[in-house]
């Protein structure tokens, strides 16, 4: 049990549109839990791996080949800011996966720099997420996870792994590098699902 | 260790930017230089932030159970502005701590002292100085960049503490410089090699600033010879700390 | 940028689960074989934990995650602790 710090209203207040607990920010936040992968786009490379150990890849020229997306969203971090109507570009996970044969339920992000994070396989789907590699209209700057990161804006951002590598589709649902140490395993912002057991 | 409510006993005014804030903790153990606490506020919905700060003031076991906090306000920042504008006299305080076994100077140590400091990275370096103007007998230096002259804290303490023999205390000032004072930059591979103590002098050197700070100053000392192993460092950021 | 801290910065989180100071502790990394003083290892703050990493490789030697109601710590990095005897 602590105590009420008298006049301390912390750094919130955002509105109505906003998910409980959360505060508008116009700004962008740099979040790190590590070094900062510095990744060439030559050498950059995305791998879907199946349940069945089948791998499909795709180099920077074949993901940027494929048909990409205006996205604009609101993103809600867990560490309590949103940022609303931030504009993306990238390629549906619908168009990467059509040609995956899956019967997976689960997905596990990798990153560079090896970040993981889990999701249910239909959270990527059905127009809910996106491999982005532009951010308002730039090339997506390493800080924040380029040059390209999973974007799935209905989730807490730590869903949206900066840096992303690939994707492992399983059966079972295994937990990520945040849902190892108490965070929560899907992370709804609008249940303020934050934490183990929310 | 777990949260305990201090007493806000006093405020003073630093600088534009920075506050004392003097504390009344019940029952505090005593702590060595150079350690900090942690403070944590909570908004009247159970909404909570907390930060890493150093204690500025040494502990000689006759100043009871008062200790001082140096806060600089970080722009934007979330819990440094609370601390520097709002708090008041009377008003509870959330603390945690003592902590922090590394970055600390003890009376019985061996060798000279290197302080170095950069903007309030120097509120550890103070905590280290008052403990040495009470049982230290070795030399200690301090080399202790700002940004203008209106930016150092602890004005009148560091020209009582430069008074003594033991003492030798370097201001580096890095935009603007008070007239007679030709140089203005940054810390460099002279300036170490003009006021600090040399390699084979075995002293320790404590390190404290921004992380950018931190990293350049280090570098230079080992570039210059020190031995990593003698080097502490106290980085802290433009945040401080996760919630 | 480098917008990490040292590894003294997590004493106050460790000083809630462990009644000696670990920031003093010389800790080996199993990444790399490393073995330093705690407090010399790279703490990241800027995050939703506590993420220390190896100085030399960049492993993770320990996260530490407080939610409202718990504490978790991991310390699968670290091979070891070695803290003197009191």
């Amino acid at each position: 049990m602590g105590i009420v710090s008298p006049g301390f209203t912390g750094r919130r207040g955002g509105g109505t549109d906003l998910p409980p607990g959360q505060y508008l920010t116009h700004e962008f936040p740099v979040l790190s839990a590590g070094p900062t992968p510095h990744i060439l786009t030559d050498h950059w490379e995305f791998t879907v791996t199946t349940e069945t150990g089948e791998k499909y890849k795709w180099d920077w020229a074949a993901l940027t080949a494929l048909p990409a997306e205006e996205i604009t969203k609101d993103i809600h971090c867990v560490t309590r800011w949103s940022k609303l109507q931030t504009t993306w570009k990238g390629v549906s996970l619908d168009t990467l996966l059509a040609d995956v044969e899956t019967g997976a339920d689960f997905a596990m992000a990798h990153s560079y720099g090896g970040y993981t994070t889990n999701l249910p396989l239909e959270d990527l789907l059905d127009g809910q997420s996106w491999i982005a590699y532009e951010y308002d209209g730039e090339p997506l700057h390493a800080e924040h996870g380029g040059p390209a990161r999973l974007l799935v804006p209905h989730l807490y951002f730590w869903k949206s792994a900066k840096w992303v590598r690939g994707l492992v589709l399983s059966d079972s649902e295994d937990l990520g590098f945040w849902e190892t140490a108490g965070y929560h395993e899907y992370g709804d912002p609008w249940k303020e699902q934050r934490y183990a057991g929310d | 260790m777990s949260w305990q409510v201090a007493t806000v006993a006093d405020v003073r005014r630093e600088t534009e930017t920075a506050r004392t804030i003097v504390l009344d903790v019940p029952d505090w153990p005593g702590h060595l230089a150079g350690q900090h606490l942690d403070v944590r506020l909570t908004a009247d919905d159970g909404y909570r932030a907390s930060r890493s700060y150093s204690i500025a003031s040494a502990w000689d076991g006759s100043d009871g159970s008062t200790i001082e906090l140096t806060v600089e306000q970080v722009p934007d920042g979330e819990v440094s502005p609370y601390l520097v504008d709002v708090l008041k006299v009377g008003d509870p305080l959330e603390i945690r701590g003592p902590v922090g076994g590394w970055f600390v100077w003890k009376p019985e140590q061996e060798g000279p002292v290197q302080l170095i400091g950069g903007g309030s990275g120097v509120v550890p370096l103070r905590a280290m100085l008052r403990a040495h103007a009470v049982a230290g007998t070795t030399p200690v230096r301090l080399l202790y960049s700002v940004r203008r002259p209106e930016s150092v804290i602890y004005v009148s303490d560091l020209k009582e503490l430069a008074s003594s023999d033991d003492v030798d205390v370097r201001l580096v000032y890095t935009r603007e410089a008070p007239a007679g004072e030709p140089r203005v930059g940054r810390i460099d591979a002279e300036l170490i090699e003009q006021y600090a103590f040399k390699p084979e002098d075995g002293a320790t050197t404590y390190v404290c600033g921004p992380t950018p700070f931190v990293e350049t100053v280090a570098d230079l000392l080992v570039a210059a010879g020190h031995d990593p192993a003698r080097v502490r460092t106290e980085r802290f950021g433009p945040t401080g700390g996760p919630r | 940028m480098s917008d990490y801290l040292d590894g003294n910065a997590a004493a106050g989180a460790l000083s809630e689960l462990f009644a000696v100071d670990l920031t003093a502790a010389i800790a080996q990394c199993n990444g790399c074989g490393q073995t330093t003083v705690f407090a010399e290892s790279r703490l990241y703050v800027d995050a939703p934990g506590m993420i220390a990493r190896c100085a030399g490789c960049d492993t993770v030697l320990l996260r530490v995650v407080t939610t409202p109601t718990n504490t978790y710590l991991d310390l699968r990095g670290l091979t070891y602790l070695r803290v003197p005897n009191s």
